[in-house]
């Protein structure tokens, strides 16, 4: 009698939708993901059509420095898909110092970002000060969150290249994780003309 | 590593992430130049939401290599973004009695509009 097959790592390979399984559930994630900020964004056209009067983004935001963030961040998502191309090459030196930019360009992106916060605090806005402050906040903020949950996905995926560099799903996870940063770039491209420039 | 696994895997090309994120890099000044012109409204909002498209669709093509992906992952996002576009659309079918609101930016009720109820 031969012994039950421990369980196999979940294959890659899947016949029945031809996506592995990770894939498509980073995906369904990202899906609502959008729907998330697009419910924000939405608020932000309703409250903006309400409003009689609205600051123009470049009178009362700093955007240097949001142009500044914007091209760290857009780095970052280039580290971020070289990581992958040297995790495919199997390249392990090229991956460290890949995903360690990445990481550390997040943490770039949230020390200027924390510069912006202190300046407005300094100037007495607070999200309780306006809908306008209310609104880039909340929208900034959240954002924000996203980038501590991605740079803490990337620790993890170089901390489990130490001992995993050759599981069979440490290439797809990469690969996730790169899906997830991208989009939180994305999210910033939008926010960047919608917040900082109209 | 299994085949199976290797040939589904996108294949990287680094020359081609290097020619987009030079490409992301112009057009983001393109962007931040476009809007010290400072024009009126409605053009500033296409041109600067017509870029960030742009961009948002090189970063999804190559980076998330949704170019030569499966046409599940693209029916997904083409179920999300009917939804998306049903999300921002809706405020616009209303846009009349959103801006009777008049509510000011920061918060109060504008003391000019006059509501029927008002003796």
């Amino acid at each position: 009698m031969t012994t039950p097959a421990a369980a196999p790592y979940p294959s890659e390979h899947v016949p029945t939708t031809g996506i592995p399984n990770g894939k498509l559930g980073v995906w369904l994630f990202l899906a609502s993901e959008v729907m998330l900020f697009a419910t924000l964004f939405t608020t932000y056209i309703v409250l903006r059509m309400a409003a009689p009067s609205w600051p123009a983004g470049w009178e009362v935001l700093n955007v240097p420095l949001a142009t500044l963030n914007t091209v760290v961040l857009i780095t970052s998502s280039v580290t971020m898909v070289l990581a992958y191309a040297k995790a495919c090459e199997r390249d392990r030196a090229g991956f460290y110092r890949m995903i360690g930019l990445t990481i550390a360009l997040g943490f770039a992106f949230l020390v200027v970002k924390a510069f912006e916060y202190g300046a407005k605090f300094h100037h007495g806005h607070f999200p309780s000060t306006d809908i306008f402050y209310a609104v880039y906040f909340t929208m900034t903020g959240l954002h924000g969150l996203h980038v501590i949950g991605g740079i803490g996905f990337n620790v993890y995926l170089a901390l489990w290249a130490r001992e995993h560099w050759e599981h069979p799903l440490f290439i797809g996870r990469v690969e996730y994780g790169g899906l997830y940063w991208h989009f939180v770039d994305i999210v910033w491209i939008f926010l960047f003309p919608g917040l900082y420039l109209l | 590593m299994s085949s199976a696994a290797d040939t589904a895997r996108h294949q990287p090309n680094i020359p081609l992430y290097l020619g987009i994120f030079g490409a992301l890099l112009v057009l983001t000044v393109v962007t931040v130049l476009v809007s010290y012109f400072h024009l009126p409204r409605l053009p500033a909002i296409l041109i600067g939401l017509s870029i960030a498209a742009f961009k948002a669709s090189l970063v999804g093509a190559f980076f998330m290599h949704l170019k030569g992906e499966k046409a599940l992952i693209f029916a997904l996002l083409g179920a999300t973004f009917f939804f998306v576009a049903l999300l921002f659309l809706l405020p616009f079918l209303d846009s009349r009695a959103i801006s009777e609101q008049q509510v000011t930016y920061s918060g109060e009720k504008a003391a000019s509009t006059g509501h029927a109820h008002v003796p």
